[in-house]
Formats: structure tokens, sequence, C-alpha cells
């Protein structure tokens, strides 16, 4: 079954069950997203990807509503475009977005988002990094609150159920029971959570400190695909490496195998590499040496 | 799936308020937890579970809530996060007695302030609540004491030791002759503890007559009525029951929705205390109609004299026989506002944390458990039992053409007589605050607030508007959830606004970024102007407050957000603040 609707004067049809947002990126309309993922059920939490459907009292997630036989669309009125500033400015103004991806800083452009508006005394979520152990860091000054994290670990993926959101309204914020440590917590260390975070609020150890000793530059890194030898799955793996070292290590989301996630091994098994060499620049401590 | 468990153990205390819940458990010694799917299918028994580990000890240590996910297999993570959602969980905190003191619109009115210096002088433990659904009675505290249970103090006397009096059956206050009355006739008249004593006035004979006129035309009775849900969004009745009766699917569920706690709204409270087998019946008949055979009542956290009643009314009224084929179970909330959405709630009784979800889905065929759900207000459902007794066409010439019934009034703050009061649609607002004495101490008119905290402020042109739902939309006001809050004209409105922008920081969930982080960029404003500090001009800040409004209002998951900045814009459009 199809079904036939009009978005921004266009007539689209698209399958049943398609969202809105993937209708709109067929027709190569861009929408910002945050706690959409190609890999994740969309948690309907940033409200970034609104849009205005005719007959609607309220703005229409287009990340979580399919397309209906006959809607009618609008992406780019002045309503959802206000919601959308309204959104970049809000985070913006609790949260850092500085280590988000290029495209965030393009939206934020684009939209015209001020979160400075909202004065310096404006409540953030601003806290000291957690720093637990030698694998990664949970930096929650930048987390926006997307739930990505949360259903990665949960029935999206790792079914490890390590990480919840705890706490209420402005309080709420990423949490183990009780903030016990991870190593205390069920977390197994595999890192997908890290790779579907928008914002750098989760990063491999080596890749925070880089970032955070300003020597990570990503332009100035190689990828190269592999398959990972540690057993028979075939995860396909890309090595981030700078100055001829290894400083990440991820997966493609697109991977049929691996839909981006990997193991503890995949993920940060590989120091051995570079065993008896000195550290890059600016990664203290280094990976489970 | 295996869990790893809390390294902490329960005390016997706990274990045993769990067990008491749950019954006695296999022994477990490990760290990892196998449950099976019989443990799992318990998971709607976590805020029960949580309930009475907080009750024998004012507290949920990690021993505790490590037991309860070992229990009913859920990660501790989850469970953690669920306990820390709702305010009346106090998470690893070292327990003992506690007073939750509303400091809200209209307790604050009645001396709120005063009372909590009181209570730091006395260094009695205390925390600030929003709204406690005791505004005919202010200043109202709710207290605990672990082992013993909850209650309420209101008005609180003078001295503190009477933060701690238990006035467990203290009657609902009708001001009005019981002969006027529809829906509150037995309150304060009949007692609410006795079966024998409804069935003596009548009751359960609504019940026996849906019964014989079968769903189709119970249903058919509705639609004639005109009746609409009484929570706020007006839904037509009949066919929200239709709608459930004919979704596809045989598990469906019914639900009382007694989560009131919008600020000024009690209602549905004086109904519980004091006509708890009505909802009953009422909840009987819903079942019997849309052919649910598991209903809830879902009684806000900060009712327990309502919640007693219940429970010991759905126990008398199924050993009488009247619940047959129908499994009716009274739930606690556990302080969250938003836990009276409805798509909130079901989450609430799932186990889950209160978050909104959206919709479409609608509950009539996704609703708690995802099955189809039939979900009303406690008046709405008490206003069934008129339709279903004495026929729809009669229901329908009580009001106006399209607000039919008697409707529920809450009237509180600068009032000579505060209460609920029963009244046709139609009736103006003026009338209303002539029956609850009008404008208390001399005062003049300053404001009144309609629809609670998520309503709007208007001003005295507001008195000679009809409550109907079509008049209160035309003038631009609203009836909500019936609660009605008038303000004299020496009231500190810039206040008032703060503690309602504050109300909403404090109750959103948290989940979408709207109301997540706009609730604080709006009470940071008022704050501001509160203060003289504003950021800019007074011009730039209401540019500002604006912008918010908007965005809370377009792009919010729920009915919490989307109406945040309601009575705020309400009142700077009057010129109150």
């Amino acid at each position: 079954m199809s079904v036939k609707a009009t978005i921004d004067g266009q007539e689209v049809t698209v399958p049943e069950g398609t969202s809105i947002l993937d209708a709109c990126t067929q027709l190569g309309t861009d929408i910002p997203t945050f706690c959409y993922g190609p890999t994740i059920t969309p948690a309907n939490a940033c409200r970034v990807c609104m849009v205005e459907v005719e007959g609607s009292r309220v703005l229409v997630p287009s990340c979580s509503r399919a397309l209906e036989e006959g809607m009618v669309v609008k992406t780019g009125t002045e309503r959802a475009e206000h919601s959308r500033r309204l959104v970049l400015e809000l985070l913006g103004s609790a949260s850092e977005l500085d280590r988000s991806s290029d495209e965030v800083h393009g939206w934020i452009e684009e939209y015209g988002a001020d979160s400075s508006r909202f004065g310096p005394d404006a409540e953030t979520v601003a806290q000291p990094a957690k720093v637990q152990d030698d694998l990664y860091v949970r930096d929650y000054e930048r987390c926006i609150l997307c739930y990505k994290c949360v259903d990665a670990c949960g029935v999206d993926h790792q079914n490890t159920f390590a990480i919840t959101v705890a706490g209420r309204g402005f309080d709420a914020h990423i949490s183990t029971e009780f903030d016990v440590t991870l190593p205390d917590s069920a977390c197994v260390y595999c890192g997908n959570c890290i790779a579907v975070c928008p914002t750098g609020a989760l990063e491999g150890k080596i890749a925070w400190d880089m970032k955070e000793a300003g020597t990570w530059d990503a332009d100035a890194q190689e990828v190269t695909r592999t398959v990972c030898s540690y057993c028979g799955v075939g995860c396909n793996l890309d090595i981030h490496t700078q100055d001829g070292r290894i400083v990440d290590v991820t997966s493609p989301l697109d991977h049929e195998v691996t839909l981006g996630n990997l193991c503890i091994k995949g993920r940060f098994g590989w120091s051995f590499v570079h065993a008896g060499a000195s550290e890059p620049e600016g990664a203290a401590g280094g990976t489970g040496s | 799936m295996d869990l790893r468990a809390l390294l902490e153990q329960p005390t016997e205390v706990e274990r045993d308020a769990v067990d008491s819940l749950l019954g006695p458990a296999e022994p477990f010694n490990g760290r990892v937890m196998f449950g099976g799917h019989s443990a799992r299918q318990q998971r709607h028994l976590l805020l029960p579970a949580l309930h009475a580990v907080q009750d024998a000890t004012g507290t949920v240590t990690r021993g505790a809530l490590g037991y309860i996910s070992e229990r009913l297999t859920v990660p501790p993570a989850e469970a953690y996060g669920v306990a820390t959602f709702y305010a009346l969980f106090d998470v690893d905190s070292a327990g003992g007695s506690k007073a939750h003191v509303c400091d809200d619109i209209v307790c604050a009115q009645a001396g709120a302030e005063d009372l909590c210096s009181r209570l730091e002088a006395d260094g009695v433990e205390y925390e600030r609540s929003p709204c406690l659904g005791q505004c005919d009675r202010a200043p109202a505290v709710m207290y605990h004491r672990p082992g013993t249970g909850y209650g309420v103090s209101a008005p609180v006397a003078a001295d503190t030791a009477g933060v701690f009096g238990f006035d467990d059956l203290s009657p609902g206050v009708v001001h009005q002759e019981a002969s006027e009355l529809r829906l509150l006739r037995r309150v304060g008249v009949v007692d609410p503890t006795s079966i024998d004593a409804y069935i003596e006035s009548g009751g359960f004979q609504t019940l026996a007559k849906a019964k014989e006129l079968g769903p189709e035309a119970v249903i058919e009775e509705l639609k004639m009525s005109g009746l609409r849900g009484r929570g706020g969004a007006a839904f037509p009745i009949g066919i929200k029951w239709e709608g459930v009766r004919d979704a596809p699917g045989d598990e469906k569920y019914v639900i009382a929705n007694g989560d009131e706690s919008e600020p000024g709204t009690f209602k549905d409270r004086l109904v519980m205390e004091g006509d708890p087998f009505a909802v009953v019946e009422a909840m009987a008949i819903y079942g019997y109609v849309t052919g649910a055979t598991q209903g809830y009542i879902y009684v806000r956290g900060e009712y327990p004299t309502a919640e007693k009643r219940l429970l010991a009314a759905v126990r008398q009224a199924a050993a009488a026989g009247f619940l047959d084929n129908f499994d009716l179970e009274v739930r606690r909330g556990a302080g969250a506002y938003i836990c009276g959405e409805e798509t909130a709630l079901f989450a609430s009784i799932e186990g889950h944390r209160g978050e909104p979800r959206q919709k479409p889905p609608f509950p009539t065929t996704h609703g708690v458990f995802q099955k189809p759900t039939g979900i009303n207000n406690i008046e709405t459902l008490v206003a069934t039992l008129e339709v279903v007794a004495n026929g729809g066409e009669a229901f329908a010439r009580i009001g106006t053409d399209q607000s039919t019934g008697p409707k529920l009034f809450c009237v509180s703050g600068a009032v000579s007589n505060p209460g609920v009061f029963e009244v046709e649609f139609g009736t103006t607002l003026g009338e209303l605050l002539d029956l609850a004495g009008g404008i208390s101490g001399g005062s003049g008119f300053g404001a009144v607030l309609m629809g609670g905290a998520a309503g709007v402020f208007a001003d005295e042109s507001a008195l000679d508007v009809p409550l109907t739902f079509e008049h209160t939309r035309e003038a631009g006001t609203t009836m909500g959830s019936g609660a009605i809050v008038f303000f004299d004209d020496q009231t500190d409105f810039t206040a008032v606004l703060r503690r309602i922008a504050q109300f909403f920081r404090d109750e959103s969930c948290g989940q979408c970024v709207p109301c997540r982080i706009g609730t604080v960029r709006q009470e940071e404003a008022l704050a501001r102007i509160g203060s003289g500090a504003a950021l800019g001009s007074i011009e730039e800040e209401k540019v500002r407050l604006d912008d918010l409004a908007l965005v809370m209002t377009d792009a919010s998951i729920c009915g919490l957000g989307q109406t945040a900045a309601s009575a705020i814009q309400s009142a700077m459009r009057l010129g109150l603040a």
C-alpha cells in the first residue's frame, strides 16, 4: 500500500508507514533533527523537526508521524521555522553544542538561533565530565537529553539497560542506578551509546582528551575501513587515524551487520597496535593499557 | 535478558513490604537475575512496590530498589529512573516523617509562607508542594508517617502540632442543599464507607438498568445526552465509549482518571471521598458497555482519604457481586501533575516514567498496554450515571444546547465561602461568585483565574459570561478543569504568575525540549521582571516570553507544555503584570 500526499506543494507517493521526515528527505528537503537517527526508534523528544500539517492545531514532529493519505505538509512556514529556531536557542542556552556536527552549526546559522538571548544567568546543565575509566567519557554538560544513548543501550540495540533517564523536568538527566560508576553498573562497554550521541557528550577517552587539549583535527584524519578480526561476525570497522596513530574506531551506521554497533573488543581493543610507542599529543592515559 | 543486580541488600522491613505485595520470593544470592516471563509481566507493579517501601520506611533505599528490581526483573537503572520521576518517592534519603506544605496560588493567599516559617523554626521536616487539591480549606499540608500512612491537615491549625494530626474522616463540605443537587446529592449525606447506605440511597440501580438496556442503547443515551468530558478537552462521551466498544481486540481497559492535580481543582476529590461507590458503579457500567474486563481507578497520590474510600468501596462492591467479570483495581499516583495527562497516566500504570506519548494513535485503539482503552475523569463518570438513570433526553434538557447537564465548579481564593458548587451550564461566573459568598474581607475584585494554572486570567467583564463551552470559548476564557480562583485587588500578581511559572517548571516531565527548557526560561524571565532586573527592557522580556509561549504551545508533545504559558500570557494581556 502506498499513500499520496503533498509536501510544500509537491505531490509525493510513498509506501504506507513512511515518516514525514523520510518523505521530505526523498524530496531533498532538509529538516533538522537531533533525537532522530537512522538506526534508532525516534524518541520524539527534541521537537526540532516540526512541520505544519493542514488541519492540525499544533505542529507535527516529522520524524515520528507517518505520512497519511491526502496530508498537506508545509515544512518552511513561519510557525515551523519559529519552533526550530526556538528549540535550537533553548538547547544552546542549556547545553554546550560546540562539539556537535557541522550540520548542527549550519542549522544554528540558517535559523538565526541566538542562545545568548536568555541572559548570562540562564540555568544550564553544566557539570564536570565523568571520567571513570580509560575507555570513555560522559561529558554531560553537552547532553541534550535526546534519549538516543538510552535506546541504544536498551531495546534498540544492546539490551543491557545500564543507563536511563532519571529525575524530572530540567533535572532530568542520563544516569545509572543511583549514579553508580559504569564499572559498577550493568555497562558492558560496547560504546554503542557513543556511536549515536549527536553532541559529543559521549566520547572515546582518547578522542575526548584530544578535544580537551585542542589537538583533535578531524580534517587531518584518515578513515580506513576494515573488518574486525576478533570473531567471525564480520563487523566493519572504520579506523580513524591522525598523525599515523589510531584515535577512534567506529562502525558505519549503514553496515548491514552492525548498524553502527560494535562490542568492547571491536571498539576499544586496539591499543596493542601502538604497544611500546608514545601516546598521541594531548591523549592522557590511553586505551586499555 | 540477564540483569545485573545491585550489591546492597534490603532490610527485613523493606523485604516484608515488597513481599506483602508480590508474595514470598524465591531464594536469590547471586548478582544475575533470571526472573523470566512471569516476573516481567508484573512490571506494572513497579509503582505499587515502590509505594510499599516508601510507605513503610519513608524512603526508597538502594537495597529496596535492588530487591524490587530483582522481584520484577526490571533493570535497576530503569527502576531508578521511575522512582526519581515521582515527587513522593524519597530516593536514597534518610526516611522518616515528612510534611508536604502546599504553597501554591490558593494556599499562598491563606498564609502558606507563615506556615513554612513556623515549621522551619520548629525544626519540622517538610518540603513545599504544588496544589494539594484542598483549596476550600487552605492552607493545607499532607503528611506522611512511615508505617502509619498519609494524612491531610487542612486548614492547618495555628500550632504546628496540628500538622501531623489525622483528620482521616473529614467530610467534604457541600454548601448547597442536597435536594437541589444531582452529582453531589450523596456527598456529606450518605455514609461513604457503607455499601448498604449506598444501596439504600438508590445505588447500583443504574448498573442494573444499564444491563437491561444493553451496551448499544446505553451508548445511544449517552450520545443523545450531549454529555462532554469534564476534564478539559470536552470530548463527546457517547462517541468515546462507542469507539472503545468498536475497537478491534478482546483485551480492553477502562480507566477512571482521579489524578486531579490542576491547581485550584478539588471537585473529583470531593466525589471520590464523599461518594466512592458512585465511581465504582460508573466504572462497572463503563466496563460492561465497552467490553473491558479490567478497570483502573488512578487516584492522585496526594488524596489518601479518597484512595482509602475507593479501596473499601471496590472491595465491598466485589463482595456483593456487583463486579462480575470485571476486575477493578485502585492505583495510587506518586506526585506528578503530568500523570493526569491520559497517555502519561498509561505509562504510569504500566510501571514507567510518566512521560506522555505522541497522539495519534489515540487511546481508543492504543491505550494502556497498547490496548483499546476508555479513560474519563471522575466527574464525567458520575455524570454518566445521571444519563443512564434518567435518560439522555432528560440530561440534554439541563444546561444549554451545546453544553448539557450539571457541572461542578471549584471556587476558591478570595471568596467568603470556598467550595465545590454544582450548577447547570449557563450559570454566569457572577452567580457562581455569589454562591461562594462574594469577594472576602471587604476587598474589591482583582481578577479571576479560570481553569487553573493551565487556564486563563479574566477581568470583571467575565462575571457576566455564562459558563458554557461555547460562551467561554467566544469570550476567550475557558472552563478547563472547573477551577475558578478569585483574587482580590490587593493581590501581587507578579508573585502569582511566578508561582504558576514555577509550577510548570517543576511539573514538566522533561521529555521534550520546548517544555523542559521553555518552562525554565519562562520562570527565569518572570523572576527577573519581579525583582526589577529585566534583561534589556520589559518590552524585550515580553518578546522573549511571547516567543517561548509560541514554541511551547506549537511544539510541545502534550497539553502540559501546550498550556504552560496560557495563564501568564492572559495576565500580561490584561496588564496584571
